[in-house]
């Protein structure tokens, strides 16, 4: 074949340097995306002509060991479409205003020529002009505006609403910090300097597990995703590696080939299901039930059928299950579990110190009740070094030995009640008999069993000829929770629960625990998602697969782990120069201020209980709510119905002189009803929050669970929702107004690179830069390095950090201070019961002193209130500089603290400084300053900080430690280290794996090889919780509650249904072409899809109304509307659908003749947020509060819709 | 003997995980501009899909790559399928096999100004999908990923046209739930080594690089008649209409010169890929490709060349073949897998271009049953077993040996060995008897297995890519002093640039 041409000449080959030439640049700059992702990876960003032209993935991750693959390419189709942001047409490039408001302002400007407070006072108290405003949100008319003028707007904004209101009507919101943490740490200082709050995100997101505080006392901590190599048989559940966990899944794929065993379970046939060795498709939300069954068959074949000695010494030491739990009579010869026995309950334990928080076992040589160390009574106890978890008594030193199994002891045998909620409902009760041992109290007899035994009972595993209602084999399909029971509900058969069982535990065994679950928003974003959570981790905690490497639960959804916590903190919140910080939960947030509460009937219509008497445990919602606020279990801001400058006012009126008289009179006034807590009374204007800062994020839709409530009640605009409203005759604890308030936020300002949804529903657009155009530090749990954002050009137009932006406001916010607040003056911060302090142990009992139940006392049975001080004259002052307390308080995370004052002036001796009012500050003024600080004081990135945290760590528990930073104490990082390569952070006591010799971090590893106790409150894994409201639901043992009905949900009360319609379950998992919102409006996303984020639909169900793959069809329920295509295909299951999360509504979004032809709405229209009371109690050990740390969540896949053809394509 | 150096490619599709970071990556580089919005040199396919462009592997229809030509006496030639020497004149001007617009998609955007520029008005903006042919709004019906994760759809998935040897009974059961499956395939140029596009150029501006087997198109010398993109069975040539000349994967040769992989493997985050230089005798290429179908990917094996037989390193010397380029040819890990393990295999070798780049069938899930709304898997052991896969065993080899299913069953039965060698070394729960078993019928040793193991899970960088030595002091000598070269390169045109004609 002469045809074949191969060519060596170069002299007929010059034409080449054609492509020679594009390929060449000019620099490389390293830089990564904050797009809470997870994903954390290292890119080159190359510029060429001084243009970014692309970017590549860095390859030159530091190798963690030989025998582990590598870390690189990490990096995804999203991230490396990134580079068309930069310049494209849908780039933020100037600050906008809204003509309706910048018209308004100019003119009123002219009118209040010297005090731009007065001129936005004389708009926002006109109130046709400001619902004209409202009204124009979302609607177009953008006009281009300068930073002098926005600046001087939205400076007036924050000094008009402090002082009309208060500063905590001034809301920042801003997700994720570890993804870009000093962008975070702008908004955030900025706001708590003036006394603003933050809301949270985490839970909002549902991305926290309640499950990891309540066995864990953690907000989560999971395995790096090298450490999965490590695994022998890996579940992936809830989870869609291989699309949403790009960058990591060639560590799932890779421990297949050195012989793990995978089972991936998901209702679809997803990216994932594609390189398992089983796909099991499991129904959805209901993998509870599975879990349930799997460990039935555990319990009965490893712990009663034969005994496995490893899984009986871990349970022993690391797991709750040797504790012992008080029968209580509950009539009829019966018995239910109650809380666990206490030290104080026993004579001889009865004076030793917070012996109600202290609790004993008993030991199987000498029969006897004996008291370990480690609980949370320990923990907060004024002698030091008993918190670990040593199996010695605390008093006698002596070994123990815990029994977890009674039936060779037994006094006797007790018929136990246990609740089953297989048919939806609380009603039912099972009756079995458990092994109990009677007890010499300190007031009587006290019946007890092992939690041990009470799981056996609870899931149905006798050992012997048993009287009650047992299961009478795998295949009993009645009785739960049996391998038969769970087919119903799972649509997985019997057999092959039997099998994974048995294979998972078996593997467990001979690998000392090398079993792992992958799990995420799929299992999450459930309102039963605690259950689903709990009953896996249960059969992971009894084959001792926590704290192993290559074993665990490893929950990955959303980019929380913000790794050098402990200095990044306080430049975050500001206490470098006060505190304590507002920080709100956004669930209760959300769920009071937008309204939706007002269409939410009984939460016991989707949530049965088990005794509803309680009560935590009836009622409407938002009470449970009020409720929490009172009691101190949750934050609420705004704080009160009234300005707190005015309380304070009206207070020195009455006499008070001192801080403490204030609080004594806040106390006064709310125990009298004359001061009320303001979600008492969201409808009340003077409770309304004012003024909405947004910025890394897409508040308005992304995130936004009940769009339509925000755009309705926040915003006062357009929007779809046909609901009614609930609510009016369920509440009793609100302040009802018949007319539900209609945009309550003054202001809405949006930092932003592009035209997303929520900067397309602000008031102002501000410009900011990329993740090519400024300096930041972003950390993971994925990966176990810390990296770097650089600027490779500088912000492009008149964008600018977010650094930059609020450095900025602070400054014109100071000017407008100097005239209108000059001095000092006094603020009440009102903060809930906090986590890692004493007041976990404030509340055994729940008491509501507004009934009269208890004396308010701040910090004990109610919220802390503190009298602080603000200057805003200095605002910008003291943001550019770290403040004193730094030095002097010292860092802690956790309660484990360690002394940075020698640091600290080292510092300034050679790092940049900022110098007022006579004293020297360390500068913060730009990000790479800030960034330097943070890694120069972190425990994680200067070994010398590690090694003084393992120095507290250690006289807490009585162990050395030391030895895990001994080796790394020399290490420093600074920003410029990271430019130059990824480094991997140091073991510190802050987290709880091992990375030092080589190790891929797994969670727990600490505790199990440290003994270092869990922050729980036996200070072990729990797999019971004894507080009186999990026993009032019934979920103090692992349980299952069915996903609630779609009759109950009440989506589809007033949409239009009938033929051509078809009715299934809404799911938004995470998609394959943006990270949340943001790629997924790039041309090149949009082009590797179709176009527009379709909606799925299994092809039988589309047959039934007629529609064919890419038609365009409406999606509707009650909250409201999305028109779209279809995607129809056999591998999405009938009876439900998916829409991705989440597209815009900015692109290529028809009309909706569903709902009177109005623009349809985003994939957030068709969800209210619903929040699971339980999740509310506080001031009880692992139970109290944390930010992003717990409290309820914006659970959002419990959701009905209809779906049929759209009659005619309108834009 | 005549011995040429060809820098060759492997996906390993079992470790694909269709994430399209690879598509991205080159289409920044290379085809982010106009005339080139529709190119995708490197695309991500679904399978069972239809692909891009749409049912492109229906030679039938499109008629590209080569046939065997009976003449009398068992004389076997090659013929392009698209023209024969008669023809090929008058499809200059027009070509019925050419996929059209319709066949790829046609590029759009979106008004995303009016989110900025839209007047207040009553309802919310948003921005319209327009052509960015005709600027006009259009109705978006195609793209370049149609078909992406639509496994089970009754429009793509059920026209792929490898489903044709299935039974009616075997192709329905794929769409119900208990069998569906998927999985990706990549595709890139595969740079053959008997490429019917260079054959098929009427201006001679296809060519093979000597050094190193890359195929390009000297933007020179197109002249636009698009003979190649009909020729091309892969579809993997493209026409810019705005410079009116073809374009294709270049393989990043500008990288390739710099020791850098193409863009496509750097950014590879399912760490799928692997180059490195594979020796071949150019001599006996054309006759390897005239054998029977099902003789193909043995006869292909046949012209590869050992590098380290003593008697192919002279003759590869002899060619001009440096002694760097034999070091990177005898460590190349595409010569571990194509020959010394005989796991990857070439994409529709019965086009007879002889391709080189190889894939590594993927495993696939166990079976399921499905009764009276019950799910069971039917899993036999830890793993299952190979006729339990979810993809049946003839589809696969439609695609990688041209129907042969021994071929593809006998890299499968490697994989799944290489599982149990590991799950036995490292816990012990697979009975010895049954790990011996399944090692001998896949004609597996110990070594062997770990080595395969190493290479699957464990490669760095370096093991993936292992590029041979390109010297360009001596490539540009040809036509500039290096020197010289050192001082003014980059400095615009190497020459003056002759457009338009």
């Amino acid at each position: 074949m002469g045809w074949i041409k191969d060519l060596f000449a170069p002299e007929q080959r010059t034409w080449e340097d054609f492509y020679r030439n594009r390929w060449s640049y000019d620099k490389l700059v390293r830089s990564t995306h904050g797009v809470n992702c997870t994903g954390g990876c290292s890119w080159n960003i190359y510029v060429k002509n001084g243009i970014v032209t692309w970017e590549m993935q860095a390859l030159d991750y530091p190798v963690i060991d030989a025998e582990v693959p590598t870390y690189e390419p990490r990096g995804c189709q999203r991230g490396i479409s990134c580079s068309w942001y930069v310049y494209s047409p849908l780039r933020v490039k100037y600050p906008y205003v809204r003509g309706v408001l910048l018209g308004a302002w100019r003119k009123s400007r002219k009118k209040f020529p010297d005090d731009s407070v007065a001129a936005y006072r004389s708009i926002m108290e006109d109130a046709d002009l400001r619902r004209r405003i409202h009204e124009a949100r979302g609607k177009g008319g953008f006009r281009r505006s300068s930073w002098d003028e926005v600046n001087e707007l939205m400076a007036a904004a924050n000094i008009y609403t402090i002082q009309k209101y208060g500063p905590d009507r001034i809301i920042g919101f801003s997700p994720i910090p570890a993804m870009s943490m000093l962008s975070y740490a702008a908004g955030a200082r900025f706001l708590q300097l003036m006394g603003g709050v933050n809301l949270s995100f985490y839970d909002w997101y549902c991305d926290l597990p309640p499950a990891s505080p309540e066995v864990w006392g953690e907000q989560t901590d999971v395995a790096e995703s090298a450490d999965w190599y490590n695994s022998r048989f890996i579940a992936v559940t809830g989870s869609n590696v291989l699309m949403t966990r790009t960058p990591d899944a060639h560590f799932l794929v890779e421990a297949r080939h050195r012989g793990a065993k995978v089972v991936v379970f998901s209702p679809d046939f997803s990216m994932t299901a594609k390189i398992g060795d089983e796909w099991v498709p499991i129904h959805q939300g209901q993998d509870g039930a599975y879990w349930m069954a799997v460990t039935h068959v555990i319990l009965q074949e490893f712990f009663v059928q034969r005994q496995v000695p490893r899984f009986l010494e871990y349970l022993k030491q690391y797991s709750d299950s040797p504790f012992l739990v008080i029968l209580e009579d509950a009539g009829d010869g019966s018995y239910k579990a109650g809380q666990t026995l206490r030290a104080g309950d026993l004579a001889q334990y009865a004076s030793v110190e917070n012996a109600a928080w202290k609790l004993p076992v008993l030991d199987s040589k000498s029969g006897e009740p004996c008291l370990p160390g480690g609980t949370i009574g320990h923990r907060w106890q004024s002698t030091k070094g008993q918190w670990n978890l040593k199996l010695e008594d605390t008093e006698t030193g002596k070994p123990i030995d815990p029994v977890l199994f009674l039936d060779g002891a037994t006094d006797e045998r007790l018929p136990i009640l246990l609740s089953d909620f297989t048919e939806g409902s609380g009603d039912k009760m099972l009756k079995r008999s458990v092994p109990t041992r009677t007890i010499q109290g300190a007031k009587g007899k006290i019946r007890v069993t092992t939690v041990m035994e009470l799981l056996l009972a609870q899931y149905g595993v006798s050992r012997d000829v048993a009287t009650g209602d047992w299961p009478k084999g795998y295949d009993d399909e009645h009785c739960p929770y049996t391998p038969a029971w769970q087919e119903r509900f799972t649509g997985v058969g019997a057999a092959q629960v039997i099998s994974f069982a048995r294979e998972w535990a078996r593997t467990a065994e001979l690998s000392g625990g090398q079993c792992s679950v992958i799990i995420g928003a799929g299992a999450n974003h459930w309102y039963h998602n605690n259950l689903i959570y709990r009953a896996i981790i249960t059969p992971l905690v009894l084959c001792g697969c926590v704290g192993v490497n290559g074993g665990g639960l490893n929950h990955y959804v959303g980019q929380e782990k913000l790794v050098p916590q402990a200095s990044w903190g306080p430049i975050a919140f500001g206490t470098d120069w006060g505190g304590p910080p507002r920080l709100q939960n956004a669930p209760s947030f959300h769920y009071m201020h937008s309204d939706q509460w007002r269409y939410d009937r009984s939460f016991n219509d989707i949530c049965p209980v088990a005794e509803q008497e309680h009560p935590m445990a009836h009622g409407h919602t938002a009470d449970k709510q009020v409720l929490a606020v009172r009691n101190g279990w949750l934050p609420c801001f705004p704080q009160f119905d009234k300005s707190n400058f005015e309380i304070i006012r009206d207070a020195e009126a009455a006499g008070a002189k001192t801080d403490e008289d204030i609080v004594n009179y806040v106390v006064a006034q709310l125990k009298s009803g004359d001061l009320r807590f303001a979600m008492e009374a969201p409808d009340e204007p003077e409770c309304f929050p004012r003024l909405w800062y947004i910025w890394r994020g897409n508040a308005l839709l992304s995130s936004a669970k009940g769009h339509e409530y925000f755009l309705k009640h926040y915003l006062g605009t357009h929007h779809n929702s046909i609901s009614e409203e609930q609510a009016r005759d369920e509440v009793e604890e609100i302040a009802w107004r018949e007319q539900a308030a209609s945009g309550k936020f003054d202001l809405i300002v949006d930092l932003n690179f592009r035209m997303d949804s929520s900067a397309l529903y602000s008031d102002i657009v501000l410009p900011a830069a990329t993740y090519y155009e400024k300096n930041d530090l972003n950390s993971t749990d994925m990966h176990t390095f810390i990296h770097p954002l650089q600027a490779a050009i500088p912000p492009c137009w008149e964008s600018k950090s977010d650094w930059a932006i609020f450095r900025g406001l602070a400054e014109k916010t100071a000017e407008l201070a100097a005239t209108h607040i000059p001095q000092p003056v006094k603020d009440i911060v009102v903060t809930p019961l906090m986590h890692d302090t004493p007041a976990e142990l404030a509340q055994p009992r729940v008491r509501d002193w507004s009934k009269g139940e208890c004396e308010p006392i701040p910090g004990k049975t109610m919220p802390n209130i503190k009298v602080v001080t603000r200057d805003y004259a200095n605002l910008h002052n003291r943001f550019v500089s770290l403040g004193r307390n730094f030095r002097t308080l010292g860092l802690s995370v956790h309660g484990t603290h360690y002394d940075v004052d020698d640091l600290y002036d080292d510092y300034m001796k050679s790092k940049p400084v900022e110098r007022w009012g006579g004293v020297q500050y360390p500068s913060l003024k730009d990000e790479v300053d800030a960034a330097n600080v943070i890694l120069n004081f972190a425990a994680e990135t200067n070994g010398e900080c590690a090694y003084r945290a393992y120095e507290a760590e250690s006289k807490k528990t009585g162990i050395d430690h030391t030895h895990l930073a001994a080796d790394n104490r020399a290490v420093r990082m600074t920003f410029q280290d990271l430019c130059t390569q990824p480094r991997r952070v140091l073991t510190t006591p802050y987290w709880t794996g091992v990375t030092v010799d080589n190790r891929t971090y797994s969670a727990y590893c600490q505790n199990v090889e440290e003994r270092i106790p869990w922050r729980t409150l036996s200070g072990r894994q729990h797999l019971y919780l004894d507080h009186e409201v999990y026993i009032a639901f019934g979920e103090h043992l692992p349980t299952f509650k069915p996903r609630p009905e779609m009759m109950i949900l009440g989506d589809l009360d007033k949409s239009s249904t009938g033929p051509g319609t078809l009715q299934l379950n809404y799911l938004t998992p995470h998609g394959k072409w943006h990270i949340h919102s943001t790629f997924g409006d790039t041309l090149r996303m949009e082009t590797l899809s179709r176009g527009v984020e379709p909606v799925w639909v299994n092809d039988k169900d589309a047959d039934l109304v007629g529609i064919e793959d890419n038609d365009w069809v409406e999606v509707y329920n009650d909250h409201g509307v999305v028109c779209t295509r279809a995607c129809v295909s056999a591998r999405v299951p009938r009876g439900l659908c998916m829409i991705y999360h989440s597209p815009e509504r900015t692109l290529s979004v028809p009309k909706s003749q569903e709902r009177g032809n109005r623009r349809a709405g985003g994939h957030n229209s068709l969800t209210r947020v619903r929040l699971k009371p339980l999740f509310m109690i506080g001031g009880y050990a692992q139970f109290t509060y944390a930010f992003n740390y717990w409290g309820p969540q914006g659970v959002n896949r419990d959701t009905y819709v209809l779906v049929k053809k759209l009659k005619k394509l309108v834009w | 003997m005549d011995v040429k150096a060809q820098v060759s490619m492997v996906f390993h599709l079992d470790k694909c995980i269709g994430c399209h970071t690879c598509s991205v990556a080159c289409k920044n580089i290379w085809t982010d501009r106009p005339g080139a919005e529709y190119m995708w040199w490197n695309n991500v396919e679904t399978k069972p899909g239809t692909g891009y462009p749409t049912r492109w592997e229906d030679q039938e229809h499109y008629k590209g790559g080569w046939r065997v030509d009976e003449h009398g006496g068992g004389d076997r030639d090659l013929e392009l399928r698209c023209q024969s020497k008669a023809d090929s004149f008058l499809k200059l001007f027009y070509n019925p096999n050419q996929p059209g617009l319709q066949d790829y998609y046609e590029p759009w955007t979106y008004t995303y100004q009016d989110l900025f520029d839209a007047p207040q008005g009553d309802d919310q903006p948003t921005a319209l999908p327009v052509s960015q042919i005709t600027g006009q709004p259009m109705d978006i019906k195609a793209g370049p990923n149609w078909d992406d994760d639509l496994s089970g759809s009754p429009i793509y998935a059920e026209n792929d046209i490898n489903l044709d040897e299935l039974t009616d009974e075997e192709r329905a059961q794929m769409f119900e739930i208990e069998r569906m499956s998927m999985f990706y395939l990549p595709r890139i140029c595969n740079h053959c080594a008997n490429p019917s596009c260079v054959a098929s150029c009427p201006s001679g501006a296809l060519y093979k690089r000597g050094e190193d087997g890359v195929v390009l198109i000297d933007q020179e010398k197109c002249r636009g008649w698009r003979a190649c993109v009909a020729a091309c069975p892969y579809k993997k040539i493209y026409f810019n209409w705005k410079t009116g000349k073809s374009e294709k994967c270049i393989l990043c040769y500008p990288r390739l010169e710099t020791g850098q992989a193409p863009a496509c493997f750097h950014s590879c985050v399912g760490r799928i890929r692997y180059l490195g230089v594979l020796l071949y005798d150019a001599d006996r290429v054309a006759d390897a490709m005239k054998v029977p179908d099902r003789a193909l990917v043995e006869s292909q094996r046949s012209v590869l060349l050992d590098p380290h037989d003593p008697e192919v390193i002279s003759a590869a010397l002899a060619n001009g073949i440096s002694e760097g380029f034999l070091e990177a040819a005898q460590d190349s890990p595409v010569w571990d897998y194509v020959m010394r393990w005989k796991l990857a295999l070439p994409l529709h070798i019965e086009y007879r271009t002889m391709p080189m780049l190889f894939y590594v069938p993927p495993l696939l899930p166990v079976l399921g049953k499905g009764e009276n709304g019950v799910f069971e898997n039917t899993a036999g052991g830890l793993f299952g077993t190979l006729d339990k896969s979810r993809m049946p065993i003839k589809y696969m080899a439609r695609l990688f040996s041209a129907g042969n299913v021994d071929v593809v069953n006998a890299s499968l039965r490697k994989l799944l060995a290489v599982r149990f060698h590991k799950r036995a070394q490292q816990l012990g729960d697979i009975p010895a008897d049954e790990v011996r078993r399944v090692m001998h019928e896949a004609g597996l040793d110990e070594e062997a297995a770990e080595a395969i193991y190493r290479l699957t899970a464990l490669p760095t960088q370096e093991d993936r890519y292992v590029l041979p030595p390109l010297q360009r002091e001596e490539a540009v000598a040809g036509t500039c002093n290096p020197e010289l070269c050192k001082g003014s390169c980059g400095l615009g045109f190497s020459q003056k640039p002759k457009r338009g004609a």
